[in-house]
């Protein structure tokens, strides 16, 4: 089905039209990046669906974080065996390379974005600033378990008192969720590598990822307020 | 067929309600000074609830017998509902929506006289507390203090069922236990709830008093029987094999009557 | 590497066909045969779910009757087959959730949603294909996990579908089956909602991203809109539901203390645990609880809107009035689930706060059923097993509606909560309601999800028994409410529950009947399988897109055509050229109503 047609020049780039029909459905035009690296405008009238669908899952997950913290209000508040904890320090480290990543792969997302938008008329392959934030997101979940383990030679297991199982709960289930980043990424350097990416992909796995770091912050900021 | 339909949802909605109708099945007559109220709010609610269900079941009905005579008109369409869709809106916001509302707002009276009203300062304290599968009664004796519990020492192979140590607390010394509750008529009782082991329920259909237990935190309602007799405490809150068979006696009594029954506990114990 | 077509005109196509067997039927990516996964799972849960109620029935009617062949299913549980009190409870347990979760969930929203909302939006499937094949295979995981609960040693838990903390969170010393059997359904629930959770992405990227040329969402069929809503619940209930169930599971396996408090006494012996909330599994239950009611229902009403203005040859009176109504109950239902709290222990303030909001329900459900009743006015309804269904829908709705004026006060609810009205309530609006939109959209849908039909006149005998049956089960219910009939009981031994008795008996007698009318249904269901008269494309002349594909549809929906829509799905009653009565929604043919 699908048909060739020669790859433009790259010095007339259009603009990737929207297709424009009364009263059609918000059906998209967006682009595909060759796998070759060289990258050439494409267009196809078939929807993005990740570009929206990423917004839907930041949402659910959003939900989720909303119940734990309120959980944690609510149990902090039923009993007073709160007791108060001394976060690891290593976690500011963790905060400092989630947030850096969020700036590579923001670098990479943007590369492309500018070519595909025509701003740009050449880009380099992302590829280098991928494996960077790669690289970078697993040092942040190796980091977050040497917070474990120093929290561990500290005494205070899962089940010590609330404040640590919190802490816990909510470190692991954050880094599950960066884990499920990590393997979009993945994704996105193999099509890269194999096939087409398409630049929602590249974008969808970029707002999920900031989005990690965002919850991140977050949930340290509630760590140090609460525990 | 469609006519059939339409006899047999009204067949269906009349039968439904004759059982109401005629109070063939009613809970326990009530014998507390609030209850009324939330007889009266039933009632009041009944009838909303059975006019608006008969209407519509009717009005459905109605309309499923008139379907097959119906036609179409010449431009090949049906008759629409006179009023249209903003007359139905309208009707069920005026004719449903605002009287439930209202009926709500009337029942948060009933609700405010039994939650929001403290008990009286004289209201006699007795503690209840619930385990699987038993309620029991403390009564403070004559210093009318509760002794404080302590959860490791209760035990049901010794008979210390609240976890008393009146070696040294003074106040647990005269502390009255015992598996039912015995109330004099017409006395305000304060109630202690207190959870054993799991969430259980203080529910008395003749009292109008329904509580759940919730572990880790004391609750307490107070009210006040105005009938001498002999009532059902029972537990409805899921709380495991026996949850079923889990239930005590309420015995409303005499003042004098109350007294003996005081007097024999703590001589028994 | 560079053998690939650098760029592509083509529409983007989902998957390829099937090659395989196990890529056709078992692994599929196809939404449809995926739907039909799902259609499956919930009649098999439906079946045991109903099996269990038998037993339960039966129990409540008859406490000392030796059941045959009890004994072999649980030779713990029913010592020379009568019931023992421990396993009743379990069996309501897993009737419930085997009900609540993997039939009331999946089978008006996963199962049909998954088969007609991309052909609904014009689409050639889900936007992301492999979700949706992991979506059905983590929900039958979870059903897995669950059925293997009856399998283990100590058996499946006793503490209800709701799971109320802290019998649910101290393991086996709390009762039978709360330990490993406990884990097991926290596990399941768990799961399933990760299934359900895909989904909901799926569903609701479709209908934003997958709609074809000329599809607005003005356009959007009713149905399509009520999987939009649940799912769009869905996505907020299940990612609550799901983070209390790990809690829960933590409090078992890890010794924390989420959900237990401290000072507890169970067999002489303190609970090594402290500290815990118990109202808070309470609050996230009912905050995904309350939801999940809706999103049992919601699917439901778009059904039966779509089934009656088929047969009703007309549209609704106010298609508007119908979907603002649904997105109010999904509004409202996030805003009203303390009233399952009312005497929870909660504070009694909440109670009145929460009591306001859940009797302004009772206004955009009255506007629906209104505009329901008010488009049969004038109308010629063409009766069918489909049509009769939708109309039984009705007649329950309002039942199970009018219960709810008593249940959303506080005040009452000191009387009726956790007694037998709750469960008529419950059962009439989101069990036998919700069940009869299926049965509905199973007579209407059967054609084109297998290209036969269904036995039109077997179908309408299963309505009238079924229709009779259930008001004959859950109709007294209600009685047995008002007389202060308390729940989840395994024998009435108390003295003012003994008269009730007979009328217990007669439940189970109608719960027997009803539960074997069903075998009409899955005779017909079988046979018109196999045997069933070949079904035309548009056998019900309607006008929304799955009706312009041949039954049943090839597997790229379309035959990798773009369809092109010019009508909303309501252009019934009209006279065109050709002279039938209504506009499909890809004709070009001008509609005199516009839109």
């Amino acid at each position: 089905m699908a048909t060739t047609i020669p790859p433009p020049e790259p010095e007339a780039l259009p603009l990737p039209k929207r297709p424009q029909l009364s009263g059609a459905g918000n059906s998209g035009g967006y682009d595909f990046i060759p796998a070759d690296g060289s990258l050439k405008v494409a267009e196809q009238f078939s929807p993005a669906p990740s570009s929206s669908a990423i917004w839907v899952g930041i949402a659910a997950i959003c939900m989720s974080f909303a119940a734990l913290t309120s959980a944690l209000i609510v149990r902090q508040g039923a009993s007073s065996d709160w007791r108060h904890i001394t976060l690891p320090p290593i976690l500011f480290f963790s905060t400092f390379v989630i947030l850096v990543s969020s700036g590579t792969l923001e670098v990479a997302r943007r590369h492309v974005a500018a070519y595909m938008t025509g701003r740009a008329t050449h880009v380099e392959s992302p590829r280098l600033w991928l494996y960077l934030t790669l690289g970078l997101g697993l040092l942040f979940v190796t980091s977050q378990y040497m917070a474990w383990l120093q929290l561990r030679a500290q005494g205070l297991y899962l089940a010590t008192n609330p404040n640590s199982s919190f802490f816990y709960v909510f470190t692991a289930i954050h880094a599950l969720h960066v884990l499920g980043g990590l393997a979009g990424l993945l994704r996105v350097i193999g099509k890269l590598n194999h096939s087409t990416l398409r630049r929602s992909t590249l974008d969808a796995t970029a707002y999920y990822w900031h989005f990690m770091g965002v919850l991140w912050v977050y949930l340290f900021a509630l760590l140090w307020m609460r525990i | 067929m469609a006519r059939l339909l339409a006899v047999t949802i009204i067949v269906i909605a009349i039968v439904s309600a004759i059982p109401v109708i005629m109070h063939t099945w009613e809970a326990p007559a009530d014998i507390s000074t609030h209850g009324q109220m939330i007889d009266d709010q039933m009632a009041d609610t009944m009838i909303e609830a059975g006019v608006s269900f008969l209407a519509a079941q009717i009005l459905l009905a109605l309309f499923i017998w008139k379907s097959p005579t119906n036609k179409p008109g010449p431009e090949g369409k049906f008759k629409v509902f006179p009023g249209g869709a903003k007359g139905l809106i309208i009707a069920s916001i005026v004719l449903v929506g605002v009287e439930v509302l209202a009926l709500g707002a009337f029942g948060s009276k009933a609700w405010a006289r039994v939650y929001f009203t403290p008990p009286a300062a004289d209201a006699m304290p007795i503690q209840v507390q619930a385990g699987q599968f038993a309620f029991y009664f403390r009564y403070p004796g004559k210093d009318g203090k509760f002794g404080p519990i302590h959860p490791e020492m209760i035990s049901e192979a010794t008979q210390n069922l609240f976890g008393l140590d009146p070696e040294h607390d003074v106040e647990s010394r005269d502390d009255v236990v015992a598996a039912e509750l015995a109330i004099p008529v017409n006395k305000e009782i304060h109630l202690l709830m207190h959870a054993k082991d799991v969430s259980h329920s203080f529910y008395v259909p003749a009292l109008r008093i329904h509580q759940d237990f919730v572990p880790g935190l004391d609750v307490s309602v107070h009210f006040t029987a105005t009938k001498v007799g002999k009532y059902e405490i029972v537990c409805s809150q899921l709380c495991g094999l026996g949850h079923y068979n889990m239930r005590a006696y309420l015995e409303v009594m005499s003042p004098e009557d109350f007294d003996d029954w005081q007097k024999k506990q703590a001589a028994a114990q | 590497m560079h053998d690939k077509p650098a760029v592509s005109t083509a529409p983007a196509v989902v998957h390829g066909p099937p090659t395989t067997f196990i890529s056709k039927h078992v692994f599929s990516l196809d939404h449809k045969v995926i739907g039909k996964q799902y259609y499956a799972l919930a009649l098999v849960a439906v079946l045991t779910g109903m099996g269990l109620s038998w037993l339960m029935r039966i129990h409540l009617g008859w406490n000392d009757l030796a059941i045959p062949g009890l004994q072999a299913f649980s030779p713990n549980g029913a010592p020379g087959g009568v019931m023992t009190p421990e396993l009743y409870l379990r069996i309501m347990t897993m009737h419930a959730t085997f009900m609540v979760f993997f039939v009331l969930t999946t089978a008006p929203f996963a199962a049909f949603g998954n088969f007609f909302l991309p052909i609904q939006v014009g689409a050639e499937d889900m936007p992301f294909p492999h979700f949706n094949m992991m979506s059905f295979w983590t929900t039958f995981v979870a059903f897995c996990v669950l059925v293997s609960a009856f399998f283990t040693s100590e058996g499946p838990p006793l503490s209800g579908w709701t799971a109320y903390a802290p019998l649910s969170a101290i393991g086996k010393d709390a009762g039978p089956g709360q330990g490993t059997g406990q884990v097991i359904w926290a596990a399941a629930i768990g799961i399933f909602c990760i299934g359900q959770l895909l989904g909901a992405l799926n569903f609701i990227s479709t209908v934003l991203d997958m709609r074809c040329k000329g599809m607005t969402l003005k356009r959007l069929p009713v149905t399509a809109w009520a999987w939009f809503i649940t799912s769009c619940m869905g996505l907020t209930a299940f990612a609550v539901l799901m983070p209390a169930t790990i809690l829960l599971i933590l409090d078992h396996v890890a010794g924390t203390s989420f959900f237990i408090s401290s000072g507890l006494v169970i067999n002489d012996q303190l609970v090594p645990h402290s500290g815990g909330s118990t109202l808070l599994w309470q609050h996230l239950f009912w905050f995904f609880g309350h939801p999940e009611v809706y999103i049992a229902i919601v699917p439901g009403m778009g059904i039966i809107t779509h089934v009656l203005i088929t047969n009703m040859r007309r549209p609704m009176v106010s298609m508007k009035a119908i979907l603002y109504s649904m997105w109010a109950l999904a509004f409202l239902s996030y805003m009203v689930y303390g009233h399952h709290m009312f005497v929870s222990g909660m504070n009694p303030f909440s109670s009145l706060v929460f009591s306001f909001p859940t009797l302004m329900i009772t206004i955009p459900s009255t506007v629906l059923v209104l505009i329901w009743i008010g488009s049969l006015y004038g109308s010629r309804i063409r009766i069918n097993a489909a049509s009769l269904f939708a109309l039984g829908f009705i007649s329950m709705f309002v039942t199970g509606g009018v219960s709810g004026f008593f249940l959303a006060q506080p005040s009452i609810d000191i009387m009726l909560h956790a007694t037998y009205f709750v469960v008529g309530h419950f059962h009439m609006v989101m069990g036998v309601a919700a069940i009869f939109g299926i049965f509905s959209g199973t007579y209407f849908w059967f054609p084109k999800m297998t290209g036969r039909m269904m036995n039109d006149t077997l179908g309408k005998v299963h309505f009238w028994l079924t229709f009779v049956g259930t008001y004959c089960t859950f109709m007294p219910f209600h009685y047995l409410g008002w007389a202060a009939n308390v729940r989840r009981y395994s024998a009435f031994t108390d003295d003012y529950l003994k008269p009730l008795i007979p009328l217990h008996q007669f439940i189970t007698i109608a719960a027997l009947f009803t539960g074997a009318v069903q075998l009409i249904f899955l005779y017909n269901l079988a046979h018109s399988l196999f045997r069933g008269a070949p079904a035309p494309a548009n056998p019900w002349e309607g006008t929304s897109l799955e009706w312009a594909m041949p039954s049943p549809p090839p597997w790229n929906n379309f035959g990798g055509k773009d369809p092109v829509v010019y009508h909303d799905a309501d252009q019934y009653g009209v006279k065109t050229a050709s002279g039938t009565d209504y506009i499909m929604q890809d004709s070009p043919e001008p509609s005199p109503t516009g839109c």
